[in-house]
């Protein structure tokens, strides 16, 4: 951003400081985080719900994990906008989740069994 | 279930044969050669007149973007011509098809037209108005030389175009969707709409879209990075809040819109069963996907109108906004709000009390925010010097229309209501109350009160004021008949009647959507008539109406650079700020102004991806895949365009200031 030319006499950008260590840092919690899902559905050491359930939650931490060491968000990045909009976009995504879940199974419950093709006469 | 076999395609032209052309139609023949002559003369007299070279060099490959801005206006007003002509066929075919009579238009057909006219009023007339005017307001009023990414800005508009033009050829190429404006599935589905009219529709809009996303995403950047020094977030211009709002909005919900028209693409190409009534699929996870997009859509377009209303209000009241700080915060809670409602776009589907109230309470909680603005204006005027100027009529008749609009908007939010008005005429009259009586009526006030300012010429009052009483009066005439057939139960879409009682309501409606048609017509002649009078009409002063923020404080129109110096910010209306402290125009000491340098990459890429749009519609898959790889290819090969800037010399500079320093002598 700060080598666009027509930000010239704005207020320059702090640009987000990457090092190696960070980088390594990040694509070994990102192995990890993808490999153990992967071992869990191939071993099956648990119930189904429960691996689901797992790789649903290292799913998550991976997203936080790519955000930090690799788009080096931090509440002071970009001056705080990065952080703003984070926040905007994960308030947006939550709605759009839980609504649509909330919504959608309502409708499910509330609609006709559906009909087995195989059992009509 | 097995999947239907897609039809055998040709090699070359997939299924694209002399069929397609709609030869068996005598009224698209006729509208094709209207179109084809018109074109020709066009074309014609471009040549003629050697214009070619000029609006390649100053107009299509431009970054500036007060002239993306105008191409944007132009594109919106040529789609406005072509929807107003879908509504009036639609008027005349109801108006007429009673007592056995089939009407002029065949079922085909009048499916397209109704949901042509839908798809482009939103995505092709509205949009491109909204952001052509952020485009060209927003970086003047916040004292910037250009938006933040130039090149994209140029994209963002050929994106659009390119979408435009997909959807016009299917006029005469094919067919359009006959689903109406949201398409949804089953009916949009490949088992109910096997031929092309739903694909036409998917990529016009993926094409736009991207268009779209872009350009939001470019003001937002423009918005909070390039203010001039001193202008923190609340002195910025109600205007610019309200865009950066409509921006956020766009970024933040476009994706959805992409991603569901994507699913739909893939049950229609390639055999998935998203929204498909078997294997699994839910057409009402469509329903529900595309209005989490479709609602925040409708904030997206009123926004940018309320920030207008704003300006409007104060400047021609000759006060300061009443309630800033209460307008910007009501139009934050409306961006946030506009997020939880979506659900009353489908009330009857079957959610069930607890869901349906819950979005019905917070349908009726977004009022609130919205009846502050119309306080927040009504005391900006109270005890104001009111100046009824055109833009101010506009401004006024907008928020009598528009509390009729909200009410019955309110009154939808009832789910039991909403039961028995969903899907009625009802429905069509209060989102055309709100979308007329907002929207375009707030464009029209936009396009009066800043044309000066875009062209340095003010607009001629006699015929904009015929326009104005033709528009406000067709209006009423053309929806409250809708409200009350409505009200009677009838359901939008309909092509033939049955009671002959409803006729006279439908006589009515085509009447207004008549008047409407001779307001459109006056505002054609309005601009006509300003430009042969243009030096009557001139404004050498740049603020022909001592205006407050900071646009006005440039000539009409601004030089490609906009500021020669970067303005300092110390109040919220930062021009009236100015002029009440007898600021000084610096007349010295100018420097060189770093510019972008136009590019034909915009026009050329999405070139590229309208004949990749036209051969994904017709399956020809040769030229999908090189149309593809040319996208991608140009592009790379731009990033090797070092040339991407120049400098406009300080001596350029200090003769253009000179220039307007005479200028505004000659005013004195």
């Amino acid at each position: 951003m700060s080598a666009d030319p027509y930000a010239v006499g704005h207020d320059e950008i702090e640009l987000p400081h990457a090092s190696m260590r960070d980088y390594v840092i990040g694509f070994v919690l990102s192995v990890i985080l993808t490999a153990v899902p992967f071992w869990l559905v191939m071993e099956r050491p648990f119930s189904e719900g429960a691996t689901a359930a797992i790789i649903m939650a290292f799913a998550a931490v991976q997203i936080v994990v790519h955000m930090i060491f690799f788009l080096h968000m931090s509440p002071k990045a970009e001056g705080g906008w990065s952080i703003t909009s984070l926040t905007f976009t994960i308030i947006v995504v939550v709605i759009m989740l839980a609504g649509s879940l909330w919504v959608m199974h309502h409708l499910n419950t509330n609609m006709m069994p559906p009909h087995d093709v195989s059992q009509l006469p | 279930m097995t999947p239907t076999p897609l039809p055998a395609t040709d090699p070359i032209f997939g299924k694209l044969s002399l069929a397609a052309l709609p030869l068996h139609e005598p009224i698209l023949i006729v509208t094709f050669l209207g179109v084809a002559v018109g074109g020709l003369v066009v074309l014609g007299l471009i040549t003629r007149y050697r214009l070619w070279g000029y609006l390649w060099k100053e107009w299509f490959t431009t970054v500036d973007h007060k002239r993306i801005g105008i191409m944007y206006m132009i594109l919106g007003l040529i789609m406005f011509l072509r929807g107003f002509a879908d509504a009036i066929m639609m008027r005349l075919q109801q108006a007429m098809a009673f007592g056995g009579s089939e009407g002029y238009l065949p079922a085909h057909h009048y499916d397209q037209v109704f949901t042509a006219h839908g798809v482009i009023m939103i995505f092709f007339v509205a949009m491109p108005f909204i952001t052509g005017l952020m485009n060209y307001i927003v970086p003047l009023q916040i004292g910037a030389r250009d938006v933040s990414f130039p090149f994209l800005n140029n994209f963002s508009f050929w994106m659009t175009a390119a979408g435009a033009a997909l959807t016009m050829i299917s006029l005469f190429v094919g067919e359009y969707a006959q689903t109406g404006w949201l398409a949804y599935p089953p009916l949009s589905g490949i088992a109910y709409s096997p031929n092309v009219g739903v694909d036409y529709y998917i990529w016009g809009l993926q094409i736009a879209g991207v268009g779209t996303t872009l350009s939001g995403i470019n003001l937002i950047v423009t918005i909070l990075k390039l203010r001039a020094p001193g202008m923190g977030l609340m002195k910025m211009p109600v205007f610019t809040w309200t865009s950066l709002c409509s921006n956020i909005l766009i970024v933040a919900s476009f994706p959805i819109l992409t991603a569901t028209l994507a699913l739909l693409s893939l049950d229609r190409y390639a055999g998935t069963n998203f929204f498909t009534n078997d294997l699994g699929g839910s057409p009402m996870m469509y329903v529900n996907l595309i209005w989490i997009w479709g609602h925040p859509e409708v904030y997206i377009l009123i926004l940018p109108l309320f920030g207008v209303f704003s300006e409007v209000t104060s400047t021609f009241s000759g006060k300061k906004l009443f309630g800033y700080t209460s307008m910007v915060y009501a139009t934050v809670c409306i961006t946030i709000l506009s997020y939880l409602v979506w659900l009353h776009h489908f009330f009857t589907m079957g959610s069930g009390a607890s869901v349906n109230s819950f979005f019905g309470i917070t349908t009726m909680v977004i009022s609130i925010p919205t009846g502050a603005k119309l306080f927040n204006w009504l005391f900006t005027m109270y005890r104001g010097r009111i100046r009824f100027e055109l833009p101010m009529m506009w401004t006024i008749a907008f928020m009598l229309t528009f509390v009729v609009g909200g009410m019955t908007g309110v009154l939808l939010a009832v789910p039991p209501a909403d039961f028995v008005l969903h899907n009625s005429l009802f429905l069509i009259a209060h989102f055309h109350n709100v979308i007329i009586g907002g929207v375009l009526f707030g464009l029209f006030a936009a396009i009066n009160y800043w044309w000066p300012k875009a062209f340095g010429f003010k607009l001629d009052v006699v015929w904009g004021k015929i326009s104005f009483w033709c528009w406000v009066v067709g209006f009423w005439l053309a929806f409250m008949p809708l409200y009350i057939l409505g009200l009677m139960g009838v359901t939008r879409r309909m092509r033939v009647f049955d009671d002959p009682s409803l006729q006279i309501w439908f006589v009515i409606a085509a009447i207004g959507a008549g008047v409407i048609a001779c307001g459109i017509a006056a505002m054609l002649i309005q601009f006509g008539v300003s430009i042969w009078k243009r030096k009557e009409l001139a404004d050498e002063s740049g603020d022909p109406w001592h205006g407050r923020t900071l646009e006005w404080a440039t000539s009409s129109p601004p030089p490609d650079y906009n500021f020669a110096f970067t303005p300092v910010i110390h109040n919220l209306d930062a021009w009236y700020d100015m002029k009440t402290r007898g600021h000084e125009r610096p007349v010295d000491g100018f420097r060189d102004i770093h510019m972008p340098s136009n590019t034909g990459t915009g026009i050329i890429l999405a070139g590229f991806c309208l004949a990749m749009g036209f051969a994904l519609v017709w399956h020809i898959w040769w030229l999908v895949i090189a149309s593809f790889a040319a996208t991608i290819a140009y592009a790379i090969f731009h990033t090797f365009n070092y040339k991407r800037d120049f400098d406009i010399p300080a001596a350029t500079v200090a003769a253009v200031e000179a220039a307007r320093t005479r200028q505004l002598a000659a005013g004195a």
